[in-house]
């Protein structure tokens, strides 16, 4: 069998330093700061820019989330490694979706931008990782008790397909409707004038540096949940290299090109309520763990022919919208209206799940 | 003792978990079937990291075929 290098522990350490430089080098070239990519804020973007929410300052059909899926789609048909798959309880992993995205939108932030906050100086990542640990911990209570979604099932090859197929759909309508300079809509799909929604980097620089990535982390199976999950779970500090490389090569390309701004309060896209930070990314974690993925690795999968990862983008997606318009998201002035109720139903639902899911190996 | 354990269709961790719960129990031999690429490397770390030796990784009905064994 041909061996995987990327799948070795200097492999998984190169991709997490090459997605920490990349991401440092996106916000350099116009993302928004310690935003170089976010999985999480990236699809809340793509909702709005599909007019799913009507929050005017986060609508922009982000490419980065095109070409991470895309990326790995490829990787997986040049490998032979696409295989449709799904069945695993797509309701549930549905609702993981939604609820790891109120959870992030509560911090303002996926996994991954939690790394970039901390590698541009911005304290209060800290607390967000740390509520991602602990949500993660929970999460690996479960698996230890047996929890299961369950087996998949192989599918019919267009099963696998649709996902990317969606994915390539969206990239279309970004070329034939492209954004009119300070117009907030280009007949489909909506674009914001100001905010995070109007900060981005050049389309086609976006899309080829998520191409790479989505690649690089098919082969590499890089997971940011999946490096705190294995090492609470059995020690095991593979993937962690791999995270730990995205810090600190984000790190090091911050301090180069001046990105590198130490404190915890005024940070870009940020509030600091501590509290909240917290308990958001232990919403997140949880759903995450349970769900056997954060965000950037449920793109992976789906990329790869996984139907019920692509579901979780999908609640993902779906949860954003939600989250905006039912004021549940947080922005630099603090929490939303119902981030608190948001966070703990979730958390009682993901509780809920974890508990009635547990105790018998499918 | 020879033990089979079928982790094809689940999700990370749980082939993971299953193997390091049958070596374990188990001094003998364990064969694992997973049927994806991520699967295959995760319990092949994991059997390396109990001291055990993967001696068989072969394809087999779309997947893989682990047989591990303490050394």
């Amino acid at each position: 069998m041909v061996k995987n290098v990327f799948a070795s522990r200097w492999g998984v350490i190169a991709v997490g330093a090459v997605i920490g430089v990349l991401a440092a080098l996106l916000q350099k070239l116009g993302n928004p700061g310690n935003m170089g990519i976010c999985v999480a804020c990236f699809e809340r973007d793509i909702a709005g820019a599909l007019g799913l929410h009507r929050a005017e300052i986060v609508q922009y059909l982000r490419p980065e989330i095109l070409g991470l899926a895309l990326g790995s789609a490829v990787a997986a048909l040049a490998t032979k490694e696409f295989r449709p798959r799904a069945g695993s309880a797509p309701i549930i992993r549905f609702v993981l979706g939604m609820l790891a995205m109120i959870g992030a939108l509560v911090f303002l932030g996926c996994p991954w931008r939690a790394a970039l906050r901390l590698a541009g100086g911005d304290g209060n990542a800290i607390v967000g990782l740390c509520g991602l640990t602990f949500g993660v911990w929970v999460g690996a209570l479960f698996l230890r008790r047996g929890f299961s979604l369950g087996r998949n099932q192989s599918a019919p090859n267009m099963v696998g397909a649709i996902f990317p197929l969606i994915i390539v759909g969206l990239l279309a309508l970004a070329f034939i409707f492209p954004q009119i300079p300070d117009q907030g809509k280009n007949d489909v799909l909506w674009y914001s004038l100001k905010g995070p929604g109007a900060t981005h980097a050049p389309f086609f620089v976006s899309l080829c540096f998520a191409l790479v990535i989505g690649v690089l982390a098919q082969r590499s199976r890089f997971c940011t949940m999946g490096a705190l999950r294995d090492l609470l779970l059995f020690g095991n500090t593979h993937l962690l290299g791999g995270l730990l490389a995205l810090i600190c090569a984000a790190l090091a390309t911050n301090l180069v090109l001046g990105q590198f701004h130490p404190g915890f309060v005024g940070q870009p896209v940020a509030h600091a309520q501590h509290l909240w930070n917290f308990a958001g990314m232990t919403l997140a974690g949880l759903a995450f763990a349970l769900a056997g993925g954060c965000p950037g690795r449920q793109l992976f999968l789906a990329g790869e022919g996984d139907g019920d990862a692509a579901i979780f983008v999908l609640g993902m997606i779906v949860g954003a919208a939600v989250s905006h318009n039912f004021a549940l998201a947080s922005s630099p002035a603090g929490i939303g209206a119902h981030g608190m109720a948001a966070v703990l139903i979730g958390v009682a639902l993901c509780l809920a799940i974890g508990f009635t899911m547990s105790g018998r190996r499918a | 003792m020879k033990k089979m354990i079928d982790a094809r269709g689940l999700s990370c961790p749980q082939p993971v978990l299953m193997a390091l719960e049958a070596m374990r129990l188990d001094n003998g031999e364990l064969t694992v079937l997973v049927d994806t690429d991520t699967a295959r490397e995760n319990v092949g770390r994991a059997v390396a990291s109990q001291g055990w030796r993967l001696m068989t990784d072969v394809p087999e009905d779309g997947g893989f075929r682990l047989v591990a064994r303490k050394e």
